[in-house]
């Protein structure tokens, strides 16, 4: 079995975010990057599917050069090749774009399964797996909670709003998954070295067979029209407890109605 | 005003709040017309689509389109947006939603902007508002390529009636065969717990590291009880293991945005602020006067947890005999 695991460096969750003025794109600098959480959960799955059926593991990484970072972690865990797409021309992309980028990637290079984090921390939209789906025409089983693979037919849980919906389908397939799955493994010593051997593609927008015009800031199909802060919040009241914070608590949620 | 196509959200044959919440936002930016795809519409669903503005409900109610995934609605969406050419289409934010409108805008070759908290009429754009960062930055954008499609986030909008007289349209749509490659095979309910679930619970009470230990949860979850709330978590609670990971309230767990929101033990790291910052009134309680989430406080107690919150628990039972 193939797998490619679509990865993606974000900035640190720990850190404020926030956007440019100059072009209100996020701002990328003022923080480290790390690996999306939820695409830690993605490798580990293909991870765990290669050690139970064999296979290999294809890291895809679509960033500016510090996103090597994201793809050599990924290498640490276990994956075995990288492939990190890099372009001025890209900066500013829409998931349009990012999607049409990633599913050239994906095309033509045998892969039974994608593997992605069902959300970027950074734009939280929650919509590449289905675009690329949608490019690709393969069948789409996002949001899993648990994993299946017998043979060439894969099964997952779908996480729904009241429980899980049980959704099948055979490979080629573009898979998503939630937090719950799986507990990631942290790169060992050994993996750290190994992975500094292990083959990373660096391709360009030309490299995959599209046209530089149509991604990157000028071709998004959405853009900002403006932001600003929300505006700081009125001081609330603090006291400190004398050995009545307790009642104090339940008067002032008296007076607001909720008692 | 141009038709709006509104994705009618429903669990068991129920038009869902979120739907009229949509339907209100349609009537700032055009004429909301409703979607219904799958089985089960019934007579009382059309009556309410048109209390809430819906001129139209379009109907496609086949069985074989809730067999698969996603997949269905959006090729529904597709094949109207080139009958009907409406200037905005409008989907729930969803897991599906979010996932419906994304393969929209490829088959479509339009624009997408996801979690909308309002919308309005610019000329003929459509200005979309959205929280990000937590809700520490509003954004104002606007799709600039093709027929927007926005997904409308849930409990942002306050559903206004507006009653209209709704005109069932029936819609044959054939399915192409990548959207039956994935199928639905079994639904599986969740055990309910006795509390309310975190994501839609209308008051929260919350523990952190300050808690100190899993058996230090049972004052936090009595206090809950007391308020018929949700029990949440934070970052640094649920990875020492002393409350399940879906009981995560932050950046990389859920978000919520309740009446009341009571912090407890919690310092406020923005990796939890990101996931609460939007509640309506946030109680804290916190030893560490210096603590960041009393920047976030409508009302504040420095103190230990382990005497203020059993004496709240107390109190409030007192309160509500």
């Amino acid at each position: 079995m193939k797998i490619a695991v679509c990865v993606k460096q974000v900035p640190d969750t720990w850190a404020e975010k926030k956007l440019r003025e100059a072009d209100s794109r996020l701002d990328r600098e003022s923080a480290d990057g790390v690996m999306n959480e939820l695409d830690e959960y993605a490798v580990e799955e293909a991870l765990q599917l290669i050690e139970a059926q064999g296979g290999e593991v294809v890291i895809i990484s679509m960033g500016p050069d510090r996103a090597s970072e994201t793809v050599r972690k990924a290498l640490s865990m276990g994956a075995d090749a990288g492939i990190h797409i890099v372009d001025d021309a890209l900066g500013g992309s829409d998931a349009v774009a990012t999607s049409a980028v990633i599913a050239a990637a994906i095309d033509g290079r045998d892969f039974d399964l994608v593997i992605f984090g069902s959300e970027s921390t950074d734009a939280r939209m929650s919509v590449v797996p289905a675009m690329v789906a949608e490019r690709l025409g393969w069948a789409q089983l996002t949001f899993a909670q648990k994993v299946e693979v017998s043979g060439s037919d894969v099964t997952i849980e779908r996480v729904t709003e009241n429980g899980f919906a049980t959704v099948t389908a055979a490979t080629p397939a573009v898979v998503s998954v939630v937090e719950k799955i799986n507990e990631p493994r942290y790169p060992s010593f050994k993996g750290i070295m190994a992975a500094k051997k292990k083959p990373v593609d660096t391709l360009s927008v030309a490299d995959l067979g599209l046209d530089a015009a149509a991604v990157g800031a000028a071709a998004a199909w959405s853009a900002v029209n403006d932001f600003a802060a929300r505006p700081p919040k009125a001081a609330g009241t603090i006291v400190t407890d004398e050995g009545d914070g307790g009642v104090k608590v339940a008067e002032y949620l008296t007076t607001q109605k909720f008692i | 005003m141009g038709e709006v196509l509104v994705l009618v959200d429903e669990v068991d044959g129920t038009v869902k709040k979120s739907t009229t919440e949509l339907l209100t936002a349609a009537r700032r930016i055009g004429d909301p017309a409703a979607v219904w795809v799958g089985p089960g519409i019934s007579d009382a669903a059309i009556a309410t689509l048109g209390e809430f503005g819906a001129t139209k409900v379009y109907v496609a109610d086949s069985e074989d389109l809730a067999k698969h995934p996603v997949a269905p609605a959006a090729e529904v969406l597709a094949q109207l947006m080139g009958e009907a050419a409406p200037v905005a289409v409008l989907v729930p934010s969803t897991a599906d939603g979010k996932e419906t409108a994304a393969r929209l805008a490829i088959k479509a070759g339009a624009g997408i902007i996801t979690d909308a908290v309002d919308l309005a009429a610019d000329g003929d754009r459509v200005v979309a508002t959205q929280s990000v960062f937590g809700g520490s930055t509003i954004v104002h954008s606007a799709v600039t390529h093709g027929v927007p499609i926005i997904t409308v986030r849930g409990n942002a909008i306050a559903p206004e009636a507006a009653p209209a007289t709704a005109a069932r349209q029936d819609v044959t749509v054939t399915l192409s065969d990548s959207a039956r490659k994935a199928t639905v095979t079994g639904h599986t309910a969740a055990v309910k717990g006795g509390r309310p679930d975190l994501a839609e619970a209308q008051v929260v009470v919350s523990g952190g590291r300050g808690v100190g230990s899993a058996d230090g949860f049972s004052v936090i979850e009595a206090l809950a009880d007391t308020l018929g709330a949700a029990v949440g978590a934070s970052r640094a609670a649920t990875d020492a293991g002393w409350y399940p990971h879906q009981f995560q309230v932050g950046q990389t767990g859920k978000t919520v945005s309740p009446q009341l929101y009571i912090a407890n033990g919690i310092s406020g790291a923005i990796q939890h602020r990101a996931g609460m910052q939007t509640s309506k009134t946030i109680v804290v309680v916190n030893k560490d006067p210096e603590a960041p989430i009393f920047e976030l406080a409508d009302y504040g107690v420095v103190g230990d947890l382990f005497a203020v919150v059993p004496q709240l628990t107390e109190e409030i039972g007192k309160r509500s005999n």
